[in-house]
């Protein structure tokens, strides 16, 4: 009962004029840039956190997250016309929204996408506005050993399931952490890690400037590099009668839709997995749970409504650590966490109970997002269709210019613009190597944290590390983390054992041949 | 990119040393009576780059990571040209800014960028070369009251905000 008033609060915040006309603008630019080949919603909220400086934090943040929202909706667009993924969430939906269009059921695809996004997103809300208060209760109990390990357990989420190459992960961890230790320490208000005695380090390295140049400048070359070719445009008509004859159809596929929202929701809250594994193996779930496999990969529909239910539940998801303990689900609310720090607000179990108005504004906004957002998505199809249309070399320089201004913005400092362009250059050539970005950006967030949380519970126990493992929830979130560190061991010994095992069958095969 | 591999492995490798022996300016160890040094946050980390890079190398060796086995260019020479000249008009844009400000360089930036690399006609890179910076100008400078550099022709300015501040 206490959660329904507390929501309704939220909806009278979501409703205030602004914040309405927001989520309504934040869904459209989250469709855009969703459906924009290469480009999603970290990308756009990266990019355009800096413009929310104008607004209060919980109107800006209601902004974001609706383009959070409507670039899980945009990114089917793009998938199911050009058979590239509009951002890498969508990559599942291409598995059979691709073949859909070639058959000349393009239209069929794109509703059914929006209506499981509709699905995943609402089930989604859902579960998080009945789990995120009694979880943010648990949380007020933290001190910072607990902090700690939770951070760890974000960090070792990376390690045991970003199926990343292992050093890479631990080395994209540790530079993020270290660039977020540059500036004046906190304790001791000494100077550090100032380089070349330049003093545009002295404020530190603002995450913005990592995630802009990183999600900005090198996405963009990244794209630049991977759509040189031509790519052939699907053709769709959309009218009403088909988009009622689909709805239709959808009817059988509830189950898969229900399925896929609670897959992701649960992949979600998890910092390394996301949206993206999330959609991959809701997409494997309905397969293998399918009457009829192997129609999948040919354009089967519910093929297009489990990932696309599962990716919209994710984004959802990743919120829920994120607003609870203060650690990021995804990428995206790793920004929105730096944005909340930025507003002046102190992310963490607090949160709940000293900015009820903020958290609950932006779940009751979730709601409303999601309805403008299939609202929006329907009804302006050949608009986003067109968007595919439109040259890259016309939206890269407007987005460099976005980049230069948003890098500038938080700090006034032409120093961070040019840091921008060279992590962006530097983080492009890195992603070629298999070097994965996410961690970095993540760890930057969390360094400042991580850091005063080490040290505080350094402090509490004089220098003993079992502070980490003495209480119970601290010592039990620690050894899941060490657990999840050392998965990659045990995944190698499992290998090398399986290794050997068929090396000497086969051998034992060789004889018995030549025998 | 198997020699880019182990280049960039070294390069992240000094550069980690660097880091360290940067971190090791403030205190590294536990200090009596205060708790953990300033520098042992940084420090140890960078140590852990520095591993990661020597374990990045061994990997190298033994071609077990996929890049040390990929024969394959690290980036082909259409891709090197044109992502060098994408970089170099970005960094003379950036550059250009300390000396025209924002509403100089980026128009610039645009009608370069368009005509060349993206062979648009004259009419939309002027259209957008023009368009841009007046939408940027009352966004940030009116709206959200964000000075953007001007360089010289800060001058200019000044009549304007006259009118709209």
């Amino acid at each position: 009962m206490e959660i329904l008033q507390l929501l309704l609060g939220g909806f009278s915040v979501a409703f205030e004029p602004m914040n309405l006309f927001l989520v309504i603008v934040g869904c459209a630019v989250g469709l855009f840039i969703g459906a924009m080949p290469g480009l999603g919603s970290v990308n756009g909220v990266a990019i355009l956190l800096p413009v929310t400086f104008i607004v209060p934090p919980t109107s800006a943040i209601i902004f974001l997250a609706a383009i959070y929202y409507g670039a899980m909706y945009g990114g089917a667009v793009s998938s199911i016309m050009l058979g590239i993924p509009g951002a890498s969430t969508a990559v599942a939906t291409t598995f059979d929204g691709r073949p859909m269009a070639v058959q000349g059921n393009a239209d069929k695809a794109l509703v059914a996408a929006a209506v499981a996004s509709f699905a995943g997103g609402t089930i989604s809300i859902v579960l998080f506005t009945l789990f995120a208060p009694p979880l943010a209760k648990v949380a007020l109990a933290f001190g910072s050993p607990e902090e700690f390990a939770l951070m760890m357990l974000a960090f070792g989420t990376f390690i045991g399931l970003g199926g990343d190459d292992i050093p890479k992960t631990f080395f994209s961890i540790f530079i993020g952490l270290v660039l977020s230790a540059v500036g004046l320490d906190v304790m001791s208000g000494e100077p550090r890690l100032i380089f070349g005695d330049i003093s545009g380090f002295f404020h530190g390295i603002n995450f913005l400037v990592l995630a802009i140049g990183i999600y900005g400048i090198g996405e963009i070359l990244w794209t630049i590099e991977t759509s040189k070719g031509t790519v052939a445009v699907a053709s769709a008509t959309v009218n009403v009668q088909r988009i009622i004859a689909t709805l239709g159809e959808l009817k059988k596929s509830i189950k898969t839709m229900f399925m896929g929202s609670f897959i992701g929701y649960f992949v979600g809250l998890l910092p390394a997995a996301g949206a993206t594994p999330g959609s991959i193996m809701a997409y494997g779930m309905a397969k293998t749970l399918s009457k009829n496999p192997g129609s999948y990969g040919k354009g089967n529909i519910d093929g297009v409504a489990a990932p696309e239910a599962a990716n919209n539940a994710a984004s959802t998801g990743s919120m829920l650590p994120m607003l609870t303990l203060g650690i990021p689900g995804s990428p995206t609310t790793a920004i929105l966490l730096g944005g909340m720090v930025i507003w002046g607000l102190e992310p963490g179990p607090r949160l709940f109970v000293e900015q009820s108005d903020f958290v609950w504004g932006l779940i009751a906004s979730l709601y409303v997002a999601n309805l403008f957002a299939v609202i929006l998505n329907v009804a302006f199809l050949p608009l986003f269709i067109w968007v595919l249309k439109l040259r890259f070399t016309v939206l890269a320089p407007v987005i460099f210019v976005l980049c230069v201004v948003g890098g500038y913005a938080p700090t006034q400092d032409m120093h961070d613009v040019w840091l921008m362009l060279l992590f962006g250059v530097v983080g492009y050539l890195m992603r070629k190597l298999d070097y994965p970005m996410a961690p970095m950006v993540l760890a930057i967030v969390l360094g400042p944290l991580a850091e005063s949380s080490l040290r505080q519970s350094l402090m509490i126990s004089h220098g003993s590390p079992m502070v980490f493992f003495e209480r119970p929830i601290a010592g039990v979130t620690m050894l899941i983390a060490a657990l999840l560190f050392l998965l990659p061991v045990f995944q190698a010994i499992k290998a090398r054992i399986k290794g050997v095992n068929q090396g000497n069958a086969g051998k034992l095969g060789d004889n018995s041949a030549g025998s | 990119m198997r020699k880019a591999e182990f280049i960039m492995a070294l390069v992240l490798g000094v550069f980690s040393a660097y880091l360290m022996w940067k971190s090791a300016e403030l205190p590294i160890g536990w200090q009596k009576g205060i708790g953990p040094g300033g520098g042992m946050f940084p420090f140890w980390l960078s140590t852990g780059m520095l591993i990661c890079c020597v374990w990045i190398l061994v990997r190298w060796v033994r071609r077990t990571s996929p890049p040390s086995q990929s024969e394959e260019p690290y980036m082909d020479h259409q891709t090197a040209v044109l992502i060098g000249m994408v970089v170099g008009s970005l960094t003379l844009m950036i550059g250009a800014i300390h000396l025209v400000g924002v509403y100089g360089a980026v128009p610039l930036f645009f009608i370069w960028y368009m005509r060349t690399l993206g062979r648009h006609s004259w009419t939309e890179s002027i259209s957008l070369a023009l368009i841009t910076p007046v939408v940027t100008f009352f966004f940030f400078e009116i709206l959200l009251h964000i000075t953007l550099p001007k360089g010289y022709l800060e001058p200019l300015f000044y009549p304007l905000f006259e009118l709209f501040l």
